[in-house]
């Protein structure tokens, strides 16, 4: 049983997700190959290499795989993954695009954010916005995997020494093009990486008071996250949303500031350690979820809990 | 140019589902269905580049059992022009959605087809993706923003740091985010027009596909619950017990 894993990387760097999904596959068992498919991505393949557990990294160094355009990446995979029992990939926004395409070529179902490995071919998986969790079996050839990060503890960067090899795979497929991209500017930790997580609502009133937020949160080491709400409201940017359809999270601590707690937003946090909520409603839904409650008005909570911590 | 969207019937978003007493599945009798959010995101997209000019004719599509004839009625009371059903009354995998859209696609000859990122049920997010592999078109997923220039279309998606733009040859796919547009609602007078819009029903078989599945569903249970967590009363005292209880900050 060999098992391929698709790197989550930026080329020049390899990202944390992906040491998420080595830890799965060594749940799984077997051999661990990684696929880094990018231009220039001898620093992401050289990182790849050095995770504990991995064997072997393939490197497919062409232009067509710069931007990981779907059209041109999920060909790759679906051809070098005809070897192996399993092709996993981190259920990231990336993941999600490529890996469906994959199993798609492959004929396979796919399998999507797991949160646990139950054998070789069984896995738990949440379905309903987290409400319900499936357990599910497949007895497809090749299983076609994405898995949620927060489900698992990261592999150990350091320590291995995988042989690297090239690969080549098909060129453009001339369907799309990378036009450019926007990316949010933050000096803060990655919120799905954060061990400690402050999150704003509606009742930040606007996007000027999430001051209070990142004071609160550079004080804790922590990132900011956002409910849908505060998002829609335009207080944020929506790369910031937490919840069913934004980032999942599961850190020690997530401090939820002035969220009423929606399904969909519990969705994305409700597998944190802690969960601390600040709301003057006292009747809001956070309250059931959360270990420590604290009915207040925000404006004169956080600015103290900034000071005692 | 003719638009194709995807539709599903699922469990309206606000019903906080519970799981069934013999673990195989969750409990839908008698709870309250609507079109999948995402969907309805769908729905909206093309009824607005129809209003520019730009699609000529919207046909919505669903697969699932009759009554998912409700969610196409609302689609043409939107703005869709047509409707067609796949009638199936199993639970279909990712996989057997994207063949049945495949052969619909091929029947149809659609420039754009639009559906959403994922169903609120499954959690899936998967058949746009594999509709792209299955057709071969280009895929825009996590779509906030859709231009058509020419024979391509313009998407801006929704990724982990932020926004990414691709260019994509048309015919391709798009799947919808939340921020893509906010739908309207149906008005009376356009829910009793779409009541005489025509609606075409298929099967799996008629459309020569199979619907068999590599994946099963064993078993299907309630999250841990929280342990009952308590009021504090004070900022001093919550940082007192995050500190020496909880040992998080």
């Amino acid at each position: 049983m060999t098992i391929l894993v698709i790197a989550e990387h930026t080329n020049a760097a390899l990202a944390a997700a992906t040491l998420n999904t080595v830890a799965a596959a060594q749940k799984i068992g077997g051999d661990i190959h990684v696929l880094v498919a990018g231009a220039n991505a001898g620093a992401a393949a050289e990182a790849a290499a050095k995770i504990a557990g991995v064997a072997k990294v393939l490197v497919a160094d062409n232009a067509a795989y710069a931007n990981q355009l779907p059209e041109n990446v999920a060909p790759l995979v679906a051809e070098l993954g005809k070897g192996y029992s399993h092709i996993l990939a981190a259920a990231t926004s990336n993941g999600k695009n490529i890996l469906p395409r994959v199993a798609a070529v492959l004929d396979v179902d796919q399998i999507s954010e797991i949160i646990a490995v139950e054998s070789a071919d069984t896995f738990k998986r949440p379905i309903y916005a987290g409400n319900a969790i499936a357990t599910v079996q497949s007895s497809a050839a090749i299983k076609v995997i994405t898995v949620r990060s927060t489900g698992f503890d990261a592999a150990a960067a350091e320590g291995g020494s995988a042989t690297v090899e090239a690969v080549s795979g098909p060129a453009d497929a001339g369907k799309s093009a990378f036009v450019g991209e926007e990316l949010a500017k933050s000096d803060r930790p990655e919120l799905t990486a954060a061990k400690i997580v402050v999150s704003g609502g509606r009742g930040m009133g606007n996007g000027d008071n999430f001051k209070h937020l990142y004071a609160l949160a550079d004080k804790l080491g922590a990132a900011v996250g956002a409910s849908r709400a505060a998002v829609d409201a335009g207080f944020v940017p929506n790369d910031m949303q937490v919840g069913q359809t934004g980032k999942i999270v599961a850190p020690q601590l997530y401090i939820a500031v002035g969220i009423s707690g929606a399904i969909q937003h519990l969705a994305g946090m409700k597998d944190s350690k802690v969960i601390v909520a600040i709301n003057k409603d006292e009747e809001a839904p956070i309250f059931q979820v959360a270990d420590y409650g604290l009915v207040a008005d925000l404006f004169e909570a956080v600015p103290e809990l900034e000071k005692l911590v | 140019m003719k638009v194709l969207v995807a539709v599903k019937r699922v469990v309206d978003y606000n019903v906080k589902v519970r799981v069934k007493a013999d673990n195989s599945g969750v409990d839908l009798a008698n709870v309250k269905m609507s079109m999948n959010p995402f969907c309805e995101i769908a729905v909206e997209e093309a009824v607005r580049l129809k209003e520019k000019g730009v699609a000529s004719e919207i046909v919505v599509v669903t697969i699932g059992p009759a009554t998912a004839q409700e969610q196409l009625r609302t689609a043409l009371a939107l703005g869709a022009d047509r409707a067609i059903l796949v009638e199936s009354n199993d639970e279909l995998n990712s996989l057997a959605v994207a063949k049945l859209l495949k052969a619909v696609v091929d029947k149809e000859q659609p420039q754009l087809v639009i559906m959403g990122k994922q169903a609120i049920d499954s959690d899936n997010n998967q058949t746009g993706q594999m509709l792209g592999a299955l057709t071969g078109f280009g895929q825009g997923t996590f779509a906030s923003k859709v231009e058509v220039a020419g024979d391509k279309v313009n998407v801006t998606r929704e990724i982990d740091g932020g926004l990414q733009t691709v260019a994509l040859n048309l015919p391709a796919i798009v799947t919808t985010d939340l921020r893509l547009n906010e739908p309207r609602y149906a008005s009376l007078p356009n829910i009793m027009k779409a009541k005489k819009k025509p609606l075409e029903t298929l099967t799996p078989d008629a459309l020569g596909v199979s619907t068999a599945s590599t994946v099963k569903t064993l078993k299907v249970e309630a999250p841990a619950a929280r342990s009952a967590g308590i009021k504090v009363k004070s900022v001093a005292e919550l940082v007192e017990k995050l500190k020496n209880e909880a040992k998080v900050i």
